[in-house]
């Protein structure tokens, strides 16, 4: 008789141990020690799998079996592995990196590379220039989409604390479009909008001012001041410190100038103050932090300030015109995201 | 050798950084080309095409009002020439019979005497054709014929042999279902081939069809496409079908017989500048503001065939329309390269010795003009390894 319908037929799990050797003893031929085994090995057809047996709980039974098996067996090399290491000592081969999708990340061919000329002149020249060439110093005017809720406005007033020279303003229903070009005309240089979906701030547009790029953030994970944990005191008016941290292709160096020319250029270190855009796998993480060095190589950081994550949804030339303008690169999801292992900034 | 090997270019791209680049997919080589040695973002190329000589010219249009001569046989500018007249960049040139005509961004059509000596001098004719330029386009056919349409400016056939009036001019659509007018901007033209009519794509995302032969100056036909401008248009090899880009890099490909959307092609991210398709090969190259060029092949199968990331911002491309893409000689003939003659082990020393001299004389060729050449990655077409 099939082995599986016999012990269906007992079904239950108290006999289990007791079981297995009797019918291994009653069905299989050739393993005399099987019931000493592991049962499974003796015990099935060839080509048998778990997942076959009918009875959940049997099956569920058997799969548990298992993998306590492979967890014992994966425990048994690595204790092999170690002592091997131990007994080879400095001989030992250098311990394999693991894998991780940021190491496995496809190469981008748009990646910058620090001598190249062309690439050079174009950012020398782009609309940053005038930041960077401390033509023009910033000034930002931050406001939010129409009738905004309490996490926005505070938001709001939170960021304008962190970026220095910065105003915000209640938006009364006005279209940006005609918000710009006062806004050119009083000399700012930067706009930021926090746009509001169900009282909770989730997205965000940088717009650069003269006739600069327009940036179109998704913003997910927003905490504000008094959700932050062992928080420092509130932050000075001291002009911070700006870290960008991986903007390797020529998207990302687009997005980072632009993250950089909202900040004065010359950081006071007496604040000890400093902002991180930090982006990792197309998420840019903003925090800011006060940091103190007790020593020459220990620092102790207090994260002050809100803190949220981005992802770019579009890149837009010219000031904010989102039907009729022209775009530089835009997040297509179905033809961008296929593969794991590739970012864009 | 960049110089040399310019006449074997399949494509020549002209960007916004003032660099001629000439892309060559079989070696998958991107070669710069700039008048003045450096790039200048105030020498931005706006308007390329064929010069007189079959496909031995190149004439570019620079934002600053000069149209410069390159010679891809030579591989160097060979002359420029300042265009005054009117306010903004170049929107069309072309040349016909040792005359050149521009049109600019305000509405001045010139034709000018196309001869180095004078650089700059009165043009023959001189047309208003409405402010808001978009495009000017010649047709192939008759080169005397000119369109031009843009921004509330309908589309106007010129004939420049003729009158100072319009041979055809479009009239507007009827008022919509709100009985509101419909607004005007034609942001790219093409002569159909053997017949009279035209096409235009808008930035209210419509194709239109017109016929100057039909008693009706109203559109004949009329498609629409997604949501945002339609930037540019390209002919089809078979004449019965348009390509077109919009803003946010989508192509699409509609037939003109019925108006009905015949398929897309997938992998551009930013704005479509510059679109043209091969005159007999079923091959597309597009060129955006995400500064690469790609290469699509429109039928069987639909798919991209070449990426190329040619890092400044690209504005206009120029595809050349000879027949033989795979049939060049491999290595491009140098007068110094060992004859291969003995054996096939000679050959391959030849081979090697070529490519190591080529390194050295790129960088005596450096004086002259800005030219650097990368070898592309070695993998055709593929956008998700």
């Amino acid at each position: 008789m099939e082995k599986t319908g016999g012990s269906l037929k007992k079904g239950l799990k108290r006999k289990r141990a007791a079981e297995e050797p009797q019918e291994a003893a009653v069905v299989e031929d050739g393993a005399t020690d099987s019931g000493g085994q592991a049962p499974k090995a003796a015990a099935f057809p060839p080509g048998f799998s778990i997942s076959e047996i009918k009875n959940k709980q049997r099956r569920h039974l058997m799969f548990t079996r298992w993998k306590q098996q492979q967890r014992k067996e994966k425990l048994a090399t690595k204790k092999k592995l170690k002592k091997e290491r131990e007994a080879l000592g400095d001989k030992a081969p250098p311990k394999p990196i693991p894998k991780t999708i940021d190491n496995q990340r496809v190469y981008d061919e748009t990646t910058v590379d620090p001598n190249d000329e062309e690439v050079a002149y174009d950012e020398a020249t782009d609309e940053f220039a005038s930041y960077f060439n401390r033509q023009t110093s910033p000034k930002i005017l931050i406001t939010t989409s129409d009738r905004p809720h309490g996490r926005t406005v505070r938001l709001c007033e939170q960021l304008s604390t962190v970026i220095p020279n910065s105003h915000v303003y209640y938006r009364r229903g006005l279209a940006l479009k005609r918000i710009i070009p006062q806004c050119v005309s009083r000399d700012f240089t930067d706009l930021i909008v926090i746009n509001e979906d169900r009282k909770t701030p989730n997205g965000l547009i940088l717009s650069h001012l003269p006739n600069g790029p327009t940036a179109h953030f998704k913003m997910s994970s927003v905490r504000l001041r008094k959700e932050i944990k062992r928080k420092g005191k509130d932050p000075t008016e001291h002009v911070p410190e700006i870290i960008l941290n991986n903007f390797t292709t020529r998207l990302g160096h687009s997005i980072g100038r632009m993250f950089a020319s909202l900040f004065p250029h010359n950081p006071q270190f007496i604040g000890r103050q400093v902002a991180t855009f930090h982006n990792q796998r197309d998420y840019i993480f903003f925090r800011f932090h006060r940091y103190i060095f007790r020593s020459e190589k220990k620092v102790g950081i207090q994260e002050l300030g809100p803190r949220f994550t981005l992802k770019l949804r579009s890149l837009q030339k010219g000031t904010f015109d989102s039907k009729y303008g022209e775009y530089e690169w835009v997040h297509k999801p179905r033809e961008m995201d296929t593969n794991r292992r590739k970012f864009h900034l | 050798m960049a110089a040399a090997g310019a006449r074997w270019n399949h494509v020549w791209v002209g960007t916004e950084t003032g660099i001629l680049k000439g892309v060559n997919l079989q070696r998958k080589q991107a070669a710069n080309f700039t008048a003045a040695g450096q790039p200048r973002r105030e020498e931005a190329v706006s308007a390329l095409c064929w010069g007189a000589g079959g496909e031995t010219q190149i004439l570019m249009g620079c934002a600053d009002r000069t149209v410069r001569r390159f010679c891809t046989e030579e591989g160097r500018f060979q002359g420029q020439r300042h265009c005054p007249g009117g306010e903004g960049t170049f929107r069309g040139l072309a040349q016909v019979d040792g005359t050149l005509i521009t049109c600019v961004d305000s509405g001045i059509l010139r034709v000018w005497r196309d001869n180095d000596k004078e650089t700059s001098s009165d043009p023959l004719l001189e047309l208003r054709v409405g402010p808001g330029v978009c495009r000017m386009r010649q047709d192939p056919a008759h080169p005397h014929v000119v369109a031009t349409g843009g921004k509330e400016n309908a589309l106007k056939v010129w004939d420049l042999q003729g009158s100072e009036e319009p041979v055809f001019r479009a009239k507007n659509v009827r008022n919509d279902w709100l009985d509101l007018r419909v607004p005007i901007w034609d942001q790219d033209i093409q002569f159909l081939p053997e017949s009279q009519k035209l096409v235009t794509c808008t930035g209210y995302h419509q194709v239109r069809v017109y016929d100057p032969a039909s008693p009706q100056r109203r559109p004949v036909l009329e498609a629409t496409y997604g949501e945002y401008p339609l930037t540019a248009m390209t002919l089809t090899p078979d004449g019965n079908s348009v390509i077109v880009g919009n803003t946010h890099g989508q192509l699409a490909e509609i037939d003109l017989r019925q108006g009905r959307l015949l398929g897309c092609l997938k992998g551009l991210a930013g704005s479509v500048r510059g679109l043209q398709c091969h005159p007999s090969k079923p091959l597309l190259a597009s060129c955006g503001l995400d500064r690469i060029l790609r290469v699509h092949r429109i039928r069987n199968p639909r798919g991209l065939e070449h990426k190329v990331y040619l890092k400044s911002q690209l504005n206009c491309l120029l595809v050349s329309g000879r027949e033989n893409w795979e049939d060049e000689p491999q290595e491009p003939q140098e007068p110094s390269q060992l004859s291969s003659e003995d054996t096939e082990a000679d050959e391959l020393w030849a081979s090697l010795e070529a490519a190591a001299k080529r390194k050295l004389p790129d960088l005596e060729q450096t004086s002259g003009a800005f030219q650097t050449r990368r070898r592309k990655k070695k993998r055709p077409g593929s956008t998700s390894p």
